[in-house]
């Protein structure tokens, strides 16, 4: 039989356990609802762009559209999509992204695996070099001055060659080539491959989750670059899609500050018209980024870490 | 080994080399060399080496400009208080995700806090304005549907100062929990444990333990920010400004921009550029020099 004290303190203890457990309940419910307040603050405004980019003229101006489209249509995809305009845009920055992406990389690999070597004669010059350009930079006006004296404005190298080297990619992915042990290098080597080869054969497959990182990196920096295209494009065939956007924008802006002082203004661009357009533009990201997402988070990790 | 046979072992490394040493020295150091325009006066028909040297003069007429200050404040302004409220919200993001023991739960809301990161400034501008919109925006219509006054969110300059802050914060905040949760992985686990078996708490083992762990991070990123209080980016006060609130909107980025491509005045603009470049560098070494006295870790 058990005594009295032995089911007190039994009890006591259970009382303990449960109290502990019921503040960690409370705890973990507070973060999840926190969190899910975070979560919801990021997809919300999205969603609100999406319904209204569905829903009909009447219900937009009457300001009711929130979270679900009202007079659900397509119609505002339809005139982007007609827009000869905008799928020229489309394709021209598709185009544009991919073209960068691949020279950049081309280039910050070269760099990185010769850089990564450790006792290159030169290396510590070389770097030197190059981190000096991310502490100091001529800025923005010599830049133009420049680019326009190569003769590269209303070209598209005006927005690829400036930006080819990130020094700040460059160095994460040298740290993570400096964690390839060198034994796989002097084996190749001894094998009879190039350095040329071995970088082809050996760092470039090893290196596929900081590769893809980088890549999507340069990718989207060039996907939603916007000063670069204000300052070197003005001719509108080579319009990228976030000038596009911003000129569409701003068009609309103006007319809304007008609107409130009083000046009714004629060439409104209907608003679901301008939903429709930020989600074409945000939609091609939004795709590619799931793909990208595992590798990212252990490649900036290892760069974070290390470097 | 001599230095001819040296070479020719690895003459592909230096081959390797020889474009992207090249681009640095075109599109980086180009840029460095064009810079003395800022003591010129600089015109397309002289180019650079050609135009009339005028020493101080273009630093003289950017002093006395009353914009150049206003620009300088606002600058510094801004920084200040997206410091303030921009720094904490990573910090806070990534301790609650790294409390969190719902593993699918973590994964889906680490993957939705890290979009607003992708989206470019121009969508979050367009984003921002149908949202916050004094006729049309969603907000103002849920308030007016509830009784209240419409805010004028964008056409008020306070007002304004807080949708800038707070599309700072919507933007970078998940993004930036990666740099903690990175270093709050680093943290031994015993510590936790030992913690668990004295009878902390979870909130007393969140102060004594999770922060303390990642102090040094939370530190170093302090500095860097303390670092870059001049340099500001351009495109999103640029964005998200607008003619009426321009007291505060307009900022060095944006002034250069300004004077310099849209009214030509290429020295000015030089100038102002070349200020900013110098005062960050300056900021940027003290802020180093502090953070190795009191972290022994050095951030450059």
């Amino acid at each position: 039989m058990m005594s009295e004290r032995a089911v007190n303190i039994i009890s006591k203890r259970s009382t303990n356990i449960m109290n502990k457990r019921s503040t960690n309940n409370v705890f973990d419910a507070v973060i999840i609802v926190c969190l899910t307040l975070s979560v919801l603050a990021c997809l919300i405004p999205f969603i609100h762009i999406l319904a209204v980019s569905f829903s009909g003229t009447v219900p937009i101006s009457s300001g009711k559209v929130t979270l679900f489209p009202l007079d659900f249509n397509v119609e505002a995809y339809k005139k982007v999509f007609s827009d000869a305009a905008m799928i020229r845009s489309l394709g021209f920055t598709i185009f544009l992204t991919v073209l960068f992406t691949v020279f950049c990389m081309m280039m910050t690999i070269a760099a990185g695996y010769a850089l990564s070597k450790k006792d290159l004669k030169g290396r510590k010059f070389f770097m030197f070099i190059i981190v000096v350009t991310m502490f100091f930079s001529g800025g923005i006006i010599p830049e133009y001055i420049l680019t326009r004296e190569l003769h590269l404005l209303n070209t598209i190298w005006a927005l690829i060659l400036p930006g080819l080297i990130s020094p700040f990619y460059m160095i994460i992915l040298i740290s993570f080539l400096a964690g390839i042990p060198d034994a796989l290098k002097e084996s190749a080597e001894i094998d009879g491959s190039s350095q040329f080869g071995t970088l082809l054969r050996i760092i470039v497959p090893l290196s596929m989750p900081v590769l893809a990182t980088l890549s999507l990196f340069y990718a989207v920096g060039r996907w939603n670059g916007f000063q670069d295209t204000l300052m070197y494009i003005t001719k509108p065939e080579l319009y990228p899609l976030q000038l596009k956007l911003y000129q569409m924008i701003q068009n609309s802006q103006v007319s809304d500050l007008m609107r409130m002082e009083g000046n009714a203004i004629s060439t409104v661009v209907p608003e679901s018209l301008k939903a429709a357009t930020v989600i074409f533009a945000t939609v091609p990201i939004l795709l590619v980024y799931p793909w990208l997402q595992k590798y990212f988070v252990s490649g900036v990790m290892t760069g974070a870490v290390k470097g | 080994m001599g230095y001819a046979r040296y070479f020719r072992r690895n003459w592909q490394m230096y081959a390797l080399l020889v474009l992207p040493i090249t681009f640095f020295i075109v599109f980086k150091y180009g840029p460095m060399y064009g810079v003395q325009i800022a003591f010129k006066d600089f015109n397309f028909f002289r180019g650079i080496g050609g135009s009339e040297w005028i020493g101080l003069d273009g630093f003289r007429e950017v002093f006395a400009n009353h914009d150049f200050y206003l620009t300088l404040r606002n600058t510094l302004m801004l920084n200040f208080l997206d410091l303030i409220v921009s720094f904490p919200a990573p910090l806070i993001l990534a301790i609650m995700l790294f409390e969190l023991k719902v593993v699918w739960f973590k994964k889906l809301s680490q993957t939705i806090l890290y979009i607003p990161h992708f989206i470019s400034w121009v969508i979050i501008g367009g984003i921002v304005y149908q949202l916050f919109g004094t006729q049309s925006g969603m907000v103002n219509n849920l308030l007016m549907s509830l009784g209240f006054d419409s805010v004028p969110f964008l056409s008020d300059k306070n007002y304004w100062l807080i949708t800038y802050l707070l599309t700072g914060v919507w933007q970078s905040a998940g993004w930036g929990t990666i740099l903690y949760l990175a270093a709050l992985t680093g943290i031994n686990k015993e510590l936790f444990e030992a913690a668990e078996v004295d009878g902390a708490g979870r909130l007393k083992r969140i102060l004594h333990i999770t922060i303390p762990g990642i102090k040094p991070t939370i530190v170093t990123l302090l500095i860097i920010n303390l670092g870059n209080m001049i340099s500001i980016g351009f495109e999103r006060p640029f964005v998200i400004g607008n003619l009426a609130v321009r007291e505060y909107s307009d900022v060095l980025s944006t002034f250069v921009y300004r004077i310099g491509l849209e009214s030509g005045q290429y020295t000015l603009a030089t100038v102002v550029g070349l200020f900013q470049a110098v005062v960050g560098l300056i900021f940027l070494l003290a802020a180093n020099y502090i953070s190795k006295k009191l972290t022994d870790e050095s951030i450059l």
